[in-house]
């Protein structure tokens, strides 16, 4: 493999493995709140990207996209909100089908409202044929933005969690609800604000990646399923192993299209997240003992 | 209990034939084809009701073992063996006439497998892919296990589509009919509905005997035991590993074998019939006939497929289906036929009994 070629796939690897750990990192901001496995977390990518592709014609880039988040944040709270914040000690199995049924229904509301062709974003800088050259290898810049985006998320994300007091409240609230509840937190808001955050995040991840990968109204589940896999191949909850996860596996489909033919790819990440449950369900950053004690 | 157990049975025989009797008289026959439909696809609601409302466990992949069973009879009785006749493993089969031959149209030989054969087939394939993937799958609990499940629905999904033998995106067509017994074939005839729509209940029939069977023994008592508290279950020596384990294999022969009677009675099949949604919907139906309900999955089975077989719901199938999961899990999560507030009203009278 030319070093050329290396460094495409690679580049091409890592800005889809940040977007597979900001839908990661958007699981685990609800798991650790509420225990709950959103399997709606990938419709909010594409719902952020929806929205933004509707505005664009009317309004400039940055605010559609900057409306585009705060609506789907607005969704998110809605569905906790309706479908969940009103359950009385919910069974897993309860939730887990509801958030289902609440994916399929943005699905479908989606592919009534926008059809089924693929639309895009425009590139933020320049069009589909401009390029920069990084160590000899051409790469777009949507690239970089969204490498770039995607980091900044991240960064402000663990500031977010680690010095302000909304976010120090939720980590309170996912170390133990009840003692939270104690110290006077609201519990009840902060799993509302958990949804709203990662639906947030979602859909600004969809808004930067969709002049590259393009928004459908499927499009949904298979980032859901990607995202869930490097949850768990981090270590369902810790966000920060997230991202290395998702980079990993980001980089592996990009190499495997070199090995095996384009329709498989999937497949791929699939067999790794079914191997990761039968191996090491606790991730490759978790600890057992850790996971042992949390409820699945 | 005893034979109280099987009482339905006679009210559900009576039902199909009033039914076709009624669709006779009334020169509705047309639709005799999608209650065919809709008694195949029961059949695998029924096996999936075991899994989840007996055996408390989630399966969001069982279209991927409906797929496995119609793609692997399809492609066998369809694919033209002729080029490799000679393979040791095609010779094999042919000594125990399990082969044989057709003319097509322009006189060329086709070789398939007999319907037979490739039926048997397509059930061990299943049964050997489905102990493969339950010895680790239900290990897993949870969000672990519905994402697992999930997982091997969708690369059955991706290799149907992917692989060329299985026809790709265009599926398989052409499927030639299954001679069950001679005179009695399952194909997609005109003539042959009314003897149709009886091989499919039947089969759902002796389905549903041999459940009715296994839940009321000993077997079925293990697992209300393990839905109830697995760890109890376990530690009353119950092998809880064991049973969840033939049991999901169980639903997924018959998921397998509606597959394969329903592949034969369309002529075909489709990468959609493995489609995730698929799946989804068959929870959706096991989830509004009560979890633990039999009679209620098969009801809700028939009468929910039949209405989308007949396009009632328009460009909304999938959100209908999706609404009425939501519906049920949140203001009815014990099914449409055992509401909660009747269980408050049972459990109310239970508790003065036991004061008195």
């Amino acid at each position: 493999m030319s070093s050329e070629l290396f460094l495409q796939y690679l580049f091409a690897g890592i800005s889809y493995g940040i977007i597979y750990a900001i839908v990661a990192i958007g699981f685990n901001i609800i798991y650790n709140t509420t225990g709950i496995i959103n399997f709606a977390q990938g419709e909010f990518v594409m719902l952020g990207g929806m929205i933004a592709i509707s505005l664009n014609p009317h309004l400039p880039l940055p605010l559609a996209i900057t409306l585009a988040v705060c609506a789907t944040m607005i969704i998110g709270a809605l569905i906790e909100i309706i479908f969940i914040r009103w359950l009385d000690h919910p069974s897993v199995l309860r939730l887990i089908i509801i958030t289902i049924g609440i994916s399929i229904l943005i699905r479908e509301a989606a592919l009534h409202i926008w059809g089924e062709s693929v639309r895009a974003l425009p590139y933020f800088v320049g069009n589909e044929i401009t390029s920069i050259s990084i160590f000899g290898t051409n790469i777009s810049p949507q690239v970089l933005w969204v490498i770039g985006i995607c980091s900044l998320i991240v960064a402000c994300l663990s500031f977010f969690f680690k010095f302000t007091s909304l976010g120090q409240e939720m980590r309170a609230c996912s170390a133990n609800r009840t003692a939270a509840t104690l110290c006077g937190i609201n519990t009840r808001n902060m799993v509302t604000f958990s949804f709203m955050l990662s639906a947030g995040i979602g859909a600004l991840a969809g808004c930067v990646m969709s002049p590259i990968t393009y928004t459908q109204y499927d499009g949904g589940t298979n980032l859901a399923i990607k995202g869930f896999t490097v949850a768990i191949l981090g270590g369902l909850g810790n966000s920060m192993a997230a991202v290395a996860a998702g980079l990993l596996l980001g980089i592996i489909e990009a190499f495997s299209v070199s090995v095996l033919p384009l329709a498989f790819q999937d497949a791929i990440s699939i067999s790794i997240l079914l191997i990761i449950l039968f191996v090491r369900p606790h991730g490759l950053f978790g600890s057992k003992e850790a996971a042992g004690l949390k409820e699945f | 209990m005893g034979l109280k157990k099987y009482i339905p049975i006679p009210i559900l025989l009576l039902a199909v034939v009033a039914i076709q009797l009624t669709t006779h008289y009334t020169e509705t026959p047309f639709y005799l084809t999608q209650l065919t439909m809709s008694a195949y696809y029961a059949l695998l609601v029924t096996g999936l009701c075991l899994v989840m409302g007996y055996a408390g466990q989630i399966s969001l992949g069982h279209a991927g073992f409906f797929a496995i069973g119609g793609y692997t009879s399809a492609a066998l009785t369809t694919f033209n063996f002729t080029p490799v006749k000679d393979h040791a493993v095609l010779r094999f089969f042919d000594k125990f006439h399990l082969l044989m031959t057709t003319e097509d149209m322009f006189g060329d030989i086709l070789l398939n497998f007999h319907p037979w054969a490739a039926c048997v087939i397509a059930i061990i394939v299943t049964i050997i892919i489905a102990f493969a993937i339950g010895i680790p799958v239900l290990k897993l609990k949870g969000h672990y296990l519905a994402m697992a499940t999930l997982g091997f629905g969708i690369i059955i999904y991706r290799i149907v589509l992917a692989t060329e033998f299985f026809g790709e995106a265009d599926g398989i067509s052409e499927v030639p009919g299954f001679n069950v017994l001679p005179g009695v074939s399952v194909n997609g005839d005109f003539d042959a509905r009314i003897q149709n729509y009886y091989i499919a209940w039947t089969l759902v029939t002796i389905g549903l005997v041999l459940l009715l069977n296994l839940i009321h023994s000993r077997v079925g008592r293990a697992l209300r035991a393990i839905h109830g508290a697995e760890d109890a279950a376990d530690a009353m020596g119950v092998d809880t590993a064991g049973y969840k384990l033939n049991i999901f294999v169980i639903s997924a022969v018959f998921a397998s074998i509606a597959g394969i009677f329903l592949t034969h009675y369309n002529g075909g099949i489709g990468p959609s019939e493995a489609g995730v949604m698929k799946s989804v919907r068959y929870v959706a139906i096991v989830a509004i006939g009560g979890m633990a309900s039999l009679w209620g999955a098969l009801v809700m089975a028939v009468g929910l497929s039949f209405l989308s077989l007949r396009g009632m719901f328009g460009s909304y199938d999938d959100a209908v289906f999706g609404a009425i999961l939501i519906l049920i899990m949140l203001f009815a999560p014990d099914g449409l036929l055992r509401l909660h507030y009747l269980d408050k009203v049972k459990r109310f009278f239970r508790k003065t009994e036991d004061i008195s």
